[in-house]
This record gives C-alpha cells, structure tokens and sequence, in this order.
C-alpha cells in the first residue's frame, strides 16, 4: 500500500514565542500549564500517523482536541512548528511544511481539496459556479470547467440547481456543494472537518451514505473530522482519537471499541451505539450448535436471524469458535 | 500663565514653512498634478458641453434605465434635468458635475486601493487612522489657502480641496469591507489554492462591493457638498451663483440656485441606488 500522507511528530503552537513552549510540551504538560507559563497556546504535540492510499481515516476528539488543527496541517493551512506533514503529490512524498508557496499553492489545487464545516462557498456566486471554484484557480477556462462541473453537480444530485444563488439552498444542499466543489477538482486526497455537523441528524446520517457511495466508486484518501464516535465508526477505516493536542489511540472501530487506551476513550465508547460496530466474534459466548454465521457478521443480522434459531454458531475460516445466543449479545451488550 | 503664553508652539509658524519649503522644492510636482488634473476636467467638460443639451440628458436617462430597469427612476432624473434647463443652470450644472465626476474619479482611484492596503496591513491602517481624521475634520477652508498657492485660481484648486475632504470616504468603507470578508471564505480560497491575487478579485472585492459602492455614493454626494467652497477658489459651477448670491443679498437667486443643487443631489442618489 502506499501512503497518501504522513504526519511525522507534528507539533503546532500557537502564539508569538512557539520555541519557549515546546520543551514544557516535551515535558509532558498539558495545554492549561503551558498556557498559564508561556502565553503559548499548544495546538497539537507530536502527532504521528499514516494514511494510506484510498482509505478514510476519522480525527476525532472533543473540541479543543487539536483534530481540526491537526488536519489543517495538511494543506498547509497551519503553520507545523515542528515535524512534517508529506503528502503524495504523484511522484513522491512532499514536505508541506518545508515547501515553496508556489508549490503548496499546485498541491492545493491538484491534490488536496478541502470541505469545511460552515461550507465557505461563495453566497454571491451560482451553484455551478461555486463548484467551479477550484478549477477556476487552476486556470481552467469556463469551456473546460462546464463540463466537469456538471458531472460534479449530477455526482450529488444538484443537476437542476447549477444556475440557482447558493444562498437559496438549504444547508445539506450547500454542503452538497461543498462536496461537489472539493470533487471537482479531482484531487486524490479529501480533507473533511466535520463536514455534517452543522446539519440536522437526518441530513447528517443521508449525507454520510452517500458520501461512502461515492467512495466507494471514488476510492480518494479522505481525512475526516469528527466529534461524534458514531460518525467516526460510521465513516472510518481507521479512528485517531485525540486529547487535548496529542493523539492518545489510534486504530480500527474494533480495536477501540474493544480496547479502549483511557478513561477519556472508555467515555466515548460508553456514549455511542455498539449495534454499528459489533460482530459475531464480539458476542460469542463458547460452544457450538446452530445454523454457521462467519465471525464478521453485524450483530444486527445475528439478532435478526436470532428470531428464527435459538443460536448460531460462529466460524472462521470455516471451522467454529463460538456460539451466539440471545443471551451472549445481551450480556456483552449489559457489559 | 505668563510663561504659557510668553513660549506659544510655533504651529502657524511650522505650517508656514512645510509650505515654502514645498513651493521651493516641489513646484514640478505641483504642476504635474495640476496638468493631469486639468486634462481630466477638460475631457468631462468637453463631453457634458459640446454636444447638444437633450442629447447629453439622454445618454444620462438611458444609462440610469439600464442600470434601474424601472421607469421611476429615468423620469424622475429626466423630469430634474428638465427643470434644471427650465430654469436655466445647464451650464452651471455641467461644470459641478464635472468637479464631481472628477473629483470621484480621483478619489475612487486612489481611495480603494489605499482601502484594500489598509485592510491587509492594519498597522498602515492604525497609521493613516489620525491623518483621514484630520482631513475631514479640518475646516475646509484651511485647506483651500494652500491650495491657491500650488494651484491658483480655478476648477483644480476646488477639485483638490474637494478631494482632501472626500477621499477618506472610499478608503474607510473600502477597508471595511475588504476586511469584515469572513475568514471561512478567505481560508477557503487559500485551501483551493488561491494566489493572494486570486483571493482579491475572486473573494474580498465581490464581498466588499456593497461597502465600495457605498464608498462610491458618500463620494459623490459629499463631493457636491464642496461645490459652493470650490467656488470661493474660483471653481465654475452651481456653486459661483449661490456665492453672488450671497454678496449681493439677493434671496430669490440664492434659492433658485440652491434649491439646484439640491435636484441635483437627490438625482444623483437615487440614480446610483442599485439594489443588489
């Protein structure tokens, strides 16, 4: 696998005298202390990890967690004080943090496209026009740009509405636009920060299946803010949770769900509804008999097929470990 | 007491020589400004004057329609022009409204690209801050002594005073604009890859171009509130008759000449009253 972007012990402070803060950061401390030493206020501490190609990998955390931060490294959109952040630009791994403005300004408009949480689209312009945007910086003519706008605006369901102001969209709409927008210009790694959370739950939940339709066609590298573990486990591949600038765990819905580092993780476990992340293999109790299910089923399905058969029995590679009854998913789920 | 007065701060005496030290040094200047100045005066002039009266009111009229698409508008500045010829001030208002355009030409030109500096660089705004404060709180006679030592007698004279008074107008409200754009949609420029060009024309001039057509409306209007004190440097217009007016005690011409001006100034506004 090849990677997308790599994070390599990124630290982002903010304020005039970074340099005075880091050591304290080194040390341990938390962003409060070094706050109250230093004036400085501590974005992000030494963040490590790797993204590859064509999967989305979930930031999440509180607000003030640094995820947001942490992101807008990316593209350059904070400034890193230490460490680097590469990103694939086609032929290798570039520095983001090291290389000229010129060069950031391509990688913005080929390789990193960027959606935003309160949309930032353009209220004076048209749908069509808006999603252009991009293409549009890049130089591209309004011949070219029409076309492929188009098919953007068709890709979200927007194809009557390209001629329409933005302003009189409804707000899933204009993150619609937000996505076709940061689609249009093809590039390969798609920056999200909390992208649904300004809409209503069910605009939310309709916006994060298509979303993962459109992936699944468009295989992009997509990092993804989000504060809602359920989002998080919903959308990602892998989950880097974060505290208070730093990242604590980072890994599969399953590894986190199962195993959670801290307190803090524990706390957003105990929040979030399991029935999206459980397993057969996670609520199989010892034993055998029953109908085969293989060890990666949903437990959704388990209970579904549970009211037919008193209990299922549990295979991996074709030979059984467990058996699922109703009382083994209510007792993991009780537990 | 004694002492306080006996040691006065030699403001007159400083301002005296900033302004011969000019006129010894920088006379070329001077005149070059007033050359320029001059051509552009004499454009407008020739364009208001030489051809036939109705023909210049209606490439007015027909412009205002194309930018109103309503009929109020056009009649009402058609029915003001036609009272301003009624009453026979065509001239006159020609050579105001001449200082006028002029006058926004110059402001327009150098205010909004001094607005747009400023809202990138506060600290040049904090820096001009005092300096448009003096310029429209200074009394505008103050200004037009020295103005007849540079410039003479005549429409430049008025024009210059006129645009010391006005220009700070168009850069306030152009920095206003420019920097209340919102941050989300600078950024989000800035992650599409945007040149800090780019950013200008595509994001913080479309964003600020109520505030600049604002800049715009206040210029015009307060520039034709100068035309009765550029008339007193010797400046043609609506503002020479008011003046004789006044010398003479005589109330009928001082009204039918204000009350011109004052057509003059609502057919104005409402004509660049565009709503977006």
């Amino acid at each position: 696998m090849t990677l997308a972007v790599r994070f390599r012990d990124v630290s982002i402070m903010f304020g005039d005298r970074p340099e005075i803060a880091l050591p304290l950061a080194d040390a341990g401390m938390t962003r409060a202390e070094i706050q109250s030493r230093t004036g400085q206020v501590l974005g992000v501490h030494d963040a490590t990890l790797e993204v590859r190609e064509g999967e989305i990998v979930v930031l999440m955390g509180l607000s003030g967690s640094g995820k947001s931060t942490l992101l807008r490294a990316v593209n350059g959109l904070n400034p890193v004080i230490r460490g680097a952040v590469e990103v694939h630009d086609g032929s290798g791994m570039v520095d983001v943090t090291r290389c000229k403005p010129e060069a950031l300004r391509r990688l913005r408009q080929s390789r990193i496209a960027m959606v935003f949480q309160q949309f930032g689209l353009l209220p004076w312009r048209s749908v069509a026009e808006n999603v252009g945007f991009g293409l549009e910086l890049a130089g591209l003519s309004a011949e070219q740009r029409r076309s492929v706008v188009a098919r953007q605006l068709t890709l979200v369901g927007l194809a009557d509405w390209g001629d329409r102001k933005v302003s009189e969209l409804s707000g899933g709409m204009q993150q619609r636009v937000g996505l076709a927008r940061a689609f249009a210009t093809e590039a390969p790694i798609l920056l999200m920060d909390e992208p649904f959370s300004a809409l209503d739950p069910l605009i939310r939940t309709r916006l994060q299946d298509e979303l993962l339709d459109l992936q699944r066609d468009l295989r992009r590298t997509i990092i993804f803010v989000s504060h809602d573990l359920d989002e998080a486990f919903k959308l990602g591949g892998r989950i880097a949770i974060m505290e208070g600038g730093r990242i604590v765990q980072c890994g599969t819905p399953r590894e986190i769900f199962s195993a959670p580092v801290n307190a803090y993780v524990a706390d957003f476990v105990a929040n979030m509804n399991p029935l999206g992340v459980l397993t057969a293999r996670d609520v199989m109790a010892s034993g055998s008999g029953g109908p085969e299910v293989p060890a990666e089923t949903p437990v959704r399905d388990l209970m579904a097929r549970l009211r037919a058969t008193p209990a299922l029995t549990v295979t991996e590679g074709g030979t059984p470990v467990g058996q699922v009854t109703a009382a083994s998913i209510v007792s993991r789920l009780a537990g | 007491m004694e002492w306080l007065t006996e040691h006065k701060i030699p403001v007159g005496d400083a301002a005296e020589a900033l302004f011969g030290w000019l006129q010894r040094h920088a006379t070329w200047a001077f005149d070059a400004l007033a050359w320029a100045m001059e051509r552009l005066i004499e454009g407008i002039l020739w364009a208001l004057q030489t051809p036939p009266e109705l023909a210049v009111i209606a490439v007015v009229v027909a412009l205002v329609w194309r930018l109103h698409r309503t009929w109020k508008v056009p009649v009402f500045v058609l029915a003001g022009f036609l009272f301003i010829l009624n009453q026979g001030y065509w001239e006159e208002t020609t050579e105001s409204l001449t200082l006028v355009l002029s006058a926004c030409v110059v402001c327009m030109g150098i205010g909004v690209p001094i607005g747009i500096a400023a809202a990138h660089r506060p600290r040049l705004y904090r820096l001009l801050r005092p300096g448009l404060d003096l310029m429209q709180t200074l009394p505008t006679f103050v200004y037009l002594i020295p103005s007849i030592v540079f410039f003479g007698i005549g429409m430049v004279p008025g024009l210059i005073a006129t645009v010391i008074f006005v220009l700070p107008a168009p850069i306030r409200l152009t920095h206003l604009g420019i920097s209340t754009t919102p941050e989300a949609l600078t950024e989000a420029a800035a992650a599409f890859g945007a040149t800090p060009r780019q950013t200008l024309w595509k994001v913080e001039l479309p964003y600020a171009a109520p505030q600049i057509m604002a800049g715009l409306n206040q210029t015009i209007m307060l520039s034709l509130s100068m035309v009765v004190i550029a008339a007193l440097v010797g400046a043609d217009g609506l503002g020479v008759p008011v003046l004789r007016a006044l010398n003479r005690v005589d109330t009928g011409l001082g009204f039918e000449s204000g009350l011109i001006i004052v057509v003059v100034a609502i057919m104005l506004d409402r004509a660049l009253r565009i709503r977006g």
